[in-house]
């Protein structure tokens, strides 16, 4: 029972906090992850890849995801109802006054702020995923050779992908899923 | 009642249609809403969603609760929310349930590390199509690197950064002359 409290608590706290939706719950996931030993952060680079490939906002997947992870399918009924329990609370009250909410200098300033924050955030997070999808710390850490620390199988598949994501004109306003499910298959042809 | 299961429905024919949220669901909102139900106006529905932003919480659950309120006070917005979280919970359940089953094969773990990797690119280009629209001045650029720094090398609760840095815009916005 109180695996499944704190499971809403957590979730709660993120859906209250993470603001600008997408990766915006991703630095909470992992402060969580640190905290919690719940999952770790190689699982939750998986979580992200299935969330994004499946349907649905991908907070919301991403909570379902490591709900069920943690506690079956309680713990992702309970930790997605803890994620969307304050944006309910928080519209409920402001719905009211929804025009001078929008307008509202102190509203407009602190997202002044907080957008910088949340792209902050996002980037620490993904330096966490790039340094296990990219590079081998463990084994630089135990052999010290510096060529032990990089993967460089997997910093060509990087290459590669952000060509075709940002600069090759046809590929690059195709779906993620395209490209996950591209990676997934050179994971398994080039022997990740 | 017949209204909130209209709500519920539409959410989570929204709930499906959508990959990835954001952006992405704008064209399905306004196919459900706009066209079929006429629950609401192109210009409402951009409202919402602008809202949707600019409040706590992921933005579509935040637009689907806005447009459930509108139709039917509070328990439309429970409904419509409970609408667009149904489709992730039976589809994530069932897939998590089956990846576990098969997460030890040597097959899927040289599939996700491979997946691995573009997820990395995802997550940087997701930041820099958020940095464009975000950082705009020094101040902005000083608060991105402050946060990003010190959350890579601290282990600091993300929810100390946002409570600081929504302090330091309205402070920089006020008194600053920043932000406009």
């Amino acid at each position: 029972m109180t695996l499944y409290l704190r499971l809403f608590f957590e979730f709660f706290k993120t859906g209250l906090f993470a603001v600008g939706g997408g990766m915006a719950t991703l630095p909470f996931l992992y402060s969580m992850a640190d905290r919690t030993g719940w999952f770790d952060t190689l699982q939750l680079a998986d979580m992200i890849a299935v969330s994004e490939s499946t349907p649905g906002p991908i907070g919301v997947n991403m909570a379902t995801y490591v709900g069920f992870a943690t506690g079956g399918v309680p713990g992702a009924i309970v930790a997605t109802l803890g994620l969307v329990t304050p944006s309910l609370m928080v519209i409920l009250i402001i719905a009211r006054v929804l025009q001078a909410f929008r307008q509202n200098r102190y509203v407009d300033a602190a997202f002044y702020g907080l957008r910088p924050c949340s792209v902050g955030l996002i980037a620490a997070a993904g330096v966490l995923v790039v340094k296990i999808a990219l590079f081998f710390p463990e084994r630089f850490a135990q052999t010290g050779r510096v060529l032990d620390l990089f993967n460089f199988k997997a910093l060509a598949l990087a290459g590669v992908l952000l060509l075709l994501t940002r600069v090759v004109r046809p590929t690059k306003s195709l779906h993620p899923i395209v490209f996950i499910l591209a990676s997934a298959a050179a994971g398994v042809l080039l022997a990740f | 009642m017949k209204k909130l299961l209209q709500l519920f429905g539409a959410f989570a024919r929204i709930g499906v249609m959508t990959f990835g949220g954001g952006y992405a669901m704008i064209p399905m909102l306004e196919r459900e809403i706009v066209e079929k139900h006429g629950w609401a106006s192109n210009e409402e529905i951009m409202d919402y969603y602008a809202v949707g932003q600019c409040t706590p919480g992921i933005i579509a659950v935040n637009t689907a609760t806005f447009v459930g309120y509108s139709q039917a006070g509070a328990a439309g917005g429970i409904a419509a929310t409970l609408g667009i979280v149904f489709p992730s919970l039976v589809i994530i359940c069932v897939i998590a349930g089956i990846l576990t089953n098969f997460a030890d094969l040597p097959v899927v773990k040289s599939a996700f590390a491979g997946i691995r990797v573009c997820v990395c690119v995802l997550i940087f280009n997701a930041v820099t199509k958020l940095w464009k629209s975000a950082v705009k001045d020094k101040a902005a650029l000083l608060l991105c690197l402050m946060v990003f720094v010190l959350s890579v090398f601290f282990s600091i609760s993300p929810v100390v950064f946002v409570l600081l840095c929504a302090t330091a815009g309205i402070l920089l916005t006020q008194w600053g002359g920043r932000g406009k």
